[in-house]
């Protein structure tokens, strides 16, 4: 196949379709995934392809959900339940973090829960306080889940295939203001392995440790600084568990500096756990502290202003990286 | 779903309650020229304001989520008209109608909807988020069903103090899919708590119809298994919504515990107005909107009453005037200050001794 121009929506589709079709055992439960097509469109049509049986429309009944999941995922089924927003993790904490999570563990190793929780999260729609968070940090919290959140395309399409032959429960959060990106891509094309990090732009002045949304975000800044005469280097994470500390400990080594940006709160977050390992892992190379660059500790607002106020944008890191460099 | 026809109205809206001890609701006399010119007012504020959001929405200066209330108008007001004042109400998301049947004012209303400042939460929370303590009005909530509650736990409050509110909680037919709505219901009634709950089955959550979201096909016996009377009632007719919710409120104030109320209702919007509502036909909501129009529905009993047309288009100006006003208000109220950021997290703007200082 050659490349073509596909949406990161369309590319998570595709990847379904991919896997149903290959895969029987793969079935599709959550709210508006059939008829509907998903409240982001992700699921439009599949169930044309393969039916009610395998697109289960369900009520608004979320723990039941993840937990019907869970229990078709002890006996081999491999459920994809949607979670329209990750800010419904709350309702769903309980199935995720002490069942899915557990299971394996506590039944010493005899059954495990092959299945994903494909959910979005994430500012940029003005969609307020309780539809616009960065959760990812519960979940990376909770041993036994695996996580991955994707920024691109072509990610989107690989991780999620992948995450489907995994024979372990996967929260896959994808980014709500990603969706209609286009990028040209051929998913035919391997990418980096499951688990692996990818280095989006190379440099040797500083390393930005990223994911999802935000490796835009810090390629955009990379960009105005080399402009600058700065080289940064963005590592884009893809996956937060498992967690690939080699590369980003590779890179800062190179670099003698670290940034790390996410969108999720500043405190108790991804950015901190992933400062205390550079710390831990490269403090004989670092030139300066490591620097988290995060989300404001406060809920979303709705104000457009505000809520781009509230997460991290360009000329944050840009004035950041400034400074550490003295230039 | 929803009936249609002139002899819904009246006695026949307790018609379900019968698996259960309850006073039914009297037959409607009616609401009597006065009130009923009351409650045309209000409806017809609610369906301006909302025509005007869904115009600001098109135009961009409204973003986000926005969950129109066009079609259910005679819910809100007739579930008001039975209350006093003290009494609470929470509900979800698909809130603008609620606020304004509670009194608040279109322009805050309005002005949160474009995310100002001088916006009911400060362009903060937005066209799902708003509050009133003055108006009893406790919130617009986005997770679907939570509100249910909280709107038990005010109710809890109220008995504690030993006083006489009732707390109205509303939620959707799509929403009494949540766990802890039945949760609520064992606790509210075990407890004996008093309040009203108010399900709007407007057929449709999102893109999902009630046959296709409930095993249950009488959602006002919902309550059933834990003793909680209920009643479905013609949510088009804002007189049998009144009188049937008097009857309600009446029981839940005299501390007989919980009651629930089934409004059939519809929506006549797409879910919120990103939605292209696919999902039903055309045909199917023109055909509400001509025969079972609440606003018409009063227009016509109004008529008969002896109302002038001149009185009506008189209320018909006024709210004009209104919604010009709460839109033009909305535009010119300034974006919120930057600093508004780091406010209300806490009660406490992060006081000084709550910092360890660093080096
Ligand atoms: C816990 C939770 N699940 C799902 C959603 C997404 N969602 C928002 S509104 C809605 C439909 C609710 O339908 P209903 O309760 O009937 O209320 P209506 O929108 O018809 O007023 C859904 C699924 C949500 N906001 N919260």
């Amino acid at each position: 196949m050659a490349a073509q121009e596909i949406t990161y929506r369309d590319a998570l589709r595709q990847a379904l379709d991919d896997a149903m079709r290959d895969d029987e055992t793969v079935v599709v439960i959550g709210e508006e995934v059939g008829r509907y097509g998903g409240a982001y469109g992700v699921t439009k049509d599949l169930i044309a392809s393969y039916g009610e049986e395998r697109l289960i429309d369900t009520p608004i009944s979320e723990p039941a959900i993840i937990g019907a999941a869970v229990g078709a995922a002890m006996t081999g089924l491999r459920p994809v339940a949607e979670l329209m927003y990750v800010d419904f993790l709350g309702l769903v904490m309980d199935q995720l973090a002490n069942q899915a999570a557990k299971i394996r563990y506590m039944f010493g190793g005899q059954i495990g829960v092959p299945m994903v929780v494909r959910t979005q999260g994430g500012t940029g729609r003005s969609a307020g306080a309780q539809h616009s968070q960065s959760l990812e940090a519960w979940v990376m919290h909770t041993p036994g889940l695996r996580l991955a959140m994707p920024a691109t395309a072509a990610d989107a399409y690989h991780l999620l295939r992948h995450a489907l032959t995994l024979p372990d429960p996967v929260v896959f959060i994808e980014h709500k203001a990603l969706y209609a990106r286009k990028e040209r891509t051929d998913l035919a094309a391997p990418v980096a392995p499951w688990g692996q990090a990818t280095i989006r732009r190379a440099g040797s002045d500083v390393t930005l440790v990223t994911y999802s949304r935000m490796v835009f975000t810090a390629l955009e800044a990379a960009a105005a600084l080399a402009e600058r005469g700065i080289a940064a280097e963005v590592i884009d994470l893809r996956t937060l568990n498992p967690l690939d500390m080699a590369t980003v400990a590779a890179s800062v080594r190179r670099t003698g500096r670290a940034v790390v940006v996410t969108e999720s709160c500043l405190t108790g977050g991804v950015a901190a756990e992933l400062a205390a390992r550079i710390g831990e892992e490269c403090f004989d190379y670092l030139e300066d502290p490591v620097i988290r660059i995060a989300g404001e500790d406060v809920p979303i607002p709705v104000s457009p202003a505000l809520e781009s106020a509230a997460i991290p944008q360009p000329p944050v890191i840009i004035s950041v990286v400034q400074r550490m460099l003295r230039r | 779903m929803v009936q249609a026809g002139k002899s819904e109205r009246g006695a026949k809206t307790a018609r379900n309650d019968a698996t259960v001890t309850a006073e039914k609701p009297q037959a409607v006399a009616g609401l009597g020229r006065a009130a009923l010119l009351r409650a045309y007012h209000d409806m017809v504020l609610i369906r301006r304001f909302e025509e005007r959001a869904g115009q600001l929405y098109g135009m961009g200066l409204i973003g986000g989520f926005c969950h129109l209330y066009i079609g259910q108008e005679a819910v809100v007001v007739g579930v008001q008209m039975a209350l006093q004042d003290g009494d609470q109400v929470i509900t979800s998301y698909r809130d603008h109608g609620h606020m304004l049947a509670a009194g608040m004012d279109p322009r805050g209303v309005m002005a949160e909807l474009t995310g100002r400042r001088d916006g009911y939460s400060h362009g903060k929370g937005g066209s799902m988020h708003m509050f009133s303590r003055e108006k009893n009005f406790f919130g617009g909530h986005g997770i679907v069903g939570a509100q249910v509650s909280i709107g038990t736990g005010l109710a809890f409050a109220n008995r504690y103090r030993g006083n006489d509110r009732v707390s109205v909680t509303y939620f959707g037919e799509g929403a009494s899919s949540q766990g802890q709505v039945y949760e609520s219901f064992n606790i509210a009634a075990l407890m004996k708590l008093p309040v009203l709950y108010v399900i709007e089955n407007n057929k449709y959550g999102m893109g999902t119809s009630v046959d296709r979201s409930s095993a249950s096909h009488d959602l006002s016996q919902n309550g059933a298994p834990w003793g909680i009377p209920g009643a479905q009632v013609d949510g088009m007719d804002v007189e049998a919504v009144q009188a049937a919710a008097a009857a309600a409120v009446a029981h839940c104030r005299a501390g007989r515990g919980p009651y629930l109320l089934e409004m059939k209702t519809y929506r006549y919007r797409g879910h919120s107005m990103s939605d292209p509502a696919k999902y039903r036909t055309r045909e199917e909501v023109q055909k509400m909107r001509t025969e079972r129009d609440c606003i018409e529905h009063a227009r016509q009993h109004l008529l008969a009453l002896g109302a002038a047309e001149a009185e009506l288009k008189a209320i018909e100006e006024a709210v004009k005037t209104q919604i010009q006003e709460a839109a033009d208000f909305a535009q010119a109220s300034p974006e919120p200050d930057p600093a508004e950021l780091w406010t209300d997290v806490l009660a406490s703007d992060v006081a000084a001794s709550d910092v360890v200082a660093g080096a």
